[in-house]
């Protein structure tokens, strides 16, 4: 198992579908949503891998509208 | 472990800063502004500044600068913003005070202002937006517009014995004596992110400390007028931008 362990929130109606997060992500967590899409009408991020985040935060470096919380804790077990 | 023991408040390691408010903003999806203030909110609220901070907003994109990050703000004429800027720190000196501007606003209309401003020296921070366009009115032909780009003014790219040479107003003001720290950065990777943070931070701390004029360009990308998907603005930026724009400090304090 993995050290590090992460999650992330996405702020969907923030979201602008802007596919930044997407590419940064070094361990592809992040998606767009193919289908749906938020009361603005973009299809926004969510975290289709979610067991592969590291909580880097590089996506919430990068994120433009501030959407993104990451989380991380080291697991010691 | 799973998710909902990792999601507490004392795991987070990066969210919204508190002074970016939950106003959705209007740039259009990738824009590098937003980057830039989350920034400018973060550095503020690490600076404990939120009371003394006067922003000066500048006409362009990101003319709605006040909606979006909780300082006071004063809305300058076009490209006036560095003339308003030294009112009020000459009039405030214990107050941070700093001008967010885009590359039409500070190297067209307000080429003026704004090396007079940094000429004198005023203790000011200017933070320079360069997306090489103007990206509000439809994307046309901007001072710093590169060789060859094509713009809706330019629709067969700028020609230099027409057009003129891209301008480098950073480089220009580098050279007066009036500014202590000049730099370019970029937006478009985490590692340039956290560098431009730095630099945001160190322009502020200079104008508190009465250096004189700081100046951060923030090589920028504008995917809506450039014509491309965020991801391959960023690309582009990084292929043509950054020959004619190079990264890094012009100037740096005399220590």
């Amino acid at each position: 198992m993995a050290k590090v362990k992460g999650a992330v929130d996405i702020n969907e109606e923030r979201c602008k579908g802007c596919d930044l997060c997407v590419v940064t992500c070094p361990c592809d967590v992040l998606s767009l949503q193919p289908k749906e899409v938020n009361n603005r009408g973009y299809h926004y991020a969510f975290a289709a891998n979610a067991d592969a985040c590291i909580g880097c935060a590089a996506c919430a470096t990068v994120c433009p509208d501030g959407c993104i919380t990451v989380y991380r804790v080291m697991n010691r077990e | 472990m799973d998710k909902e023991d990792i999601r507490r408040p004392e795991n987070i390691v990066a969210c919204k800063p508190r002074l970016l408010n939950d106003n959705n903003m209007h740039y259009c999806p990738g824009c590098s502004h937003g980057v830039v203030h989350r920034l400018v909110a973060e550095v503020i609220e690490e600076m404990g500044a939120e009371h003394i901070a006067i922003g000066i907003a500048p006409v362009g994109c990101a003319v709605f600068a006040y909606n979006y990050v909780d300082i006071d703000w004063i809305e300058a004429a076009h490209g006036r913003a560095p003339a308003v800027a030294t009112a009020a720190k000459r009039l405030n000196p214990d107050r941070l005070v700093f001008t967010y501007q885009g590359d039409g606003d500070l190297a067209a209309i307000g080429t003026a202002e704004t090396i007079h401003a940094a000429n004198r020296g005023e203790n000011i921070a200017i933070i320079f937006i360069n997306n090489a366009i103007y990206g509000m009115t439809g994307g046309q032909m901007a001072p710093t517009t590169l060789e060859g780009m094509v713009t809706s003014t330019t629709p067969y790219g700028r020609r230099v014995d027409l057009n003129g040479h891209p301008l480098k107003i950073t480089d220009l003001m580098a050279k007066l004596e009036g500014t202590c720290y000049v730099t370019r950065q970029a937006v478009h990777t985490p590692a340039a992110v956290r560098k431009a943070k730095a630099a945001i931070r160190q322009a502020f701390e200079n104008s508190m400390n009465g250096m004189g004029t700081s100046v951060v360009e923030i090589v920028s990308t504008c995917n809506s007028g450039w014509k491309l998907s965020p991801a391959d603005a960023n690309k582009w930026m990084v292929e043509n931008m950054f020959p004619a724009y190079p990264l890094g400090d012009l100037k740096t304090p005399q220590q």
